[in-house]
């Protein structure tokens, strides 16, 4: 999801990506100190705390929503925390909600080869 | 406005552990100035909801409303066309929005927030209690401060014994009323109101006398 800033993106954005079946959530922002729009990276940071800490008490775990922080010439960077968190993501396997999905379609499958 | 806060999400899952298909509604009334019963906050929760009961394997289906205001007939009227298709309704408006809603509805409505106090935004994120409604207004005589509310004893002669250098006994974080009192009265060059005798303050128009109505029959016809 683009946005011009981290500073755009709530915490309902947040949620709805696990309810449409991620099972991690990067937020990439400018590095502290640097954002155009003065504090949005900041706010994006509190809100991601938050929402961090709800993903905690529902269950999935706080691990599955990270902020990074990169400036928009470092590509490579970028690269380099995606790869690093998709493998951190990979290692936890995917979210519950995901596994009980899966079950539920696996289940209606075989219900349907057995009919 | 009335101010509230969210209900732990514990309580909520326990409230709508019988239900598997709900209304969520807000308010854009008081509640969204307070950033707790508004559009943003409906929107939120039932992501929350929906992915707490999808983890623990017993999803729920949430319809989404945000309504002008739920302490008036006509904007609960809203709800009219699809209310029946729902279990219950899940309001994060004040205790008078769910009331209202549970009048005009005959199914379970369910209180989202804790309703709190009458009150004020001193900064972004702080709310401050202002008014307790007691319903025989003094402001006029106490400089625009409230004795009732911010006196935490809602004395009514100065401040108490428990007042020491402008701070309440009850909190240090609370200032002594009655010294902000004075202090604005010095500043108004009204100090005479505080040496006046004034009539005993009439209580019957406060929680003493049971639920309170107003009627303006000017209006009611």
């Amino acid at each position: 999801m683009i946005v011009p800033c981290t500073g755009r993106v709530d915490e309902v954005m947040m949620l709805r990506a696990f309810e449409k079946g991620a099972d991690g959530v990067m937020v990439v922002g400018c590095l502290e100190g640097d954002c155009h729009y003065e504090k949005g990276n900041l706010r994006a940071k509190a809100r991601v705390t938050r929402m961090a800490a709800l993903l905690d008490i529902i269950g999935l775990g706080s691990f599955r929503l990270r902020m990074f922080n990169l400036s928009a010439g470092e590509g490579s960077k970028f690269a380099q925390f995606v790869n690093e968190y998709s493998l951190e993501i990979a290692e936890h396997g995917p979210c519950p909600i995901n596994v009980l999905r899966s079950n539920k379609s696996a289940s209606l499958e075989n219900i349907k080869r057995e009919e | 406005m009335i101010m509230g806060t969210g209900k732990p999400l514990d309580e909520l899952l326990s409230m709508l552990e019988p239900y598997n298909k709900i209304i969520l509604s807000g308010c854009y009334g008081c509640v969204t100035v307070c950033r707790v019963g508004g559009e943003k906050e409906v929107q939120l929760l039932a992501s929350t909801i929906r992915l707490a009961r999808e983890t623990k394997g017993e999803p729920i289906e949430i319809k989404e409303v945000t309504l002008e205001r739920q302490c008036d007939k006509e904007y609960l009227e809203a709800m009219r066309s699809y209310i029946g298709d729902y279990q219950a309704v899940l309001s994060i408006a004040c205790g008078a929005g769910v009331q209202f809603t549970a009048e005009k509805y005959n199914l379970p409505i369910l209180p989202g927030i804790n309703t709190d106090f009458i009150g004020v935004t001193e900064k972004q994120g702080v709310w401050a209690e202002r008014c307790q409604a007691c319903g025989d207004c003094v402001l006029h005589l106490t400089g625009g401060i409230c004795p009732v509310t911010r006196c935490s004893k809602s004395i009514f002669h100065g401040p108490c014994g428990g007042s020491s250098k402008g701070v309440c006994e009850v909190n240090k974080d609370i200032e002594c009323g009655w010294q902000l009192i004075i202090d604005r009265l010095k500043m108004l060059d009204q100090m005479e109101n505080y040496t006046k005798l004034h009539e005993m303050k009439r209580w019957k128009f406060s929680r003493d006398g049971g639920p309170r109505k107003i009627v303006r029959e000017d209006m009611t016809e």
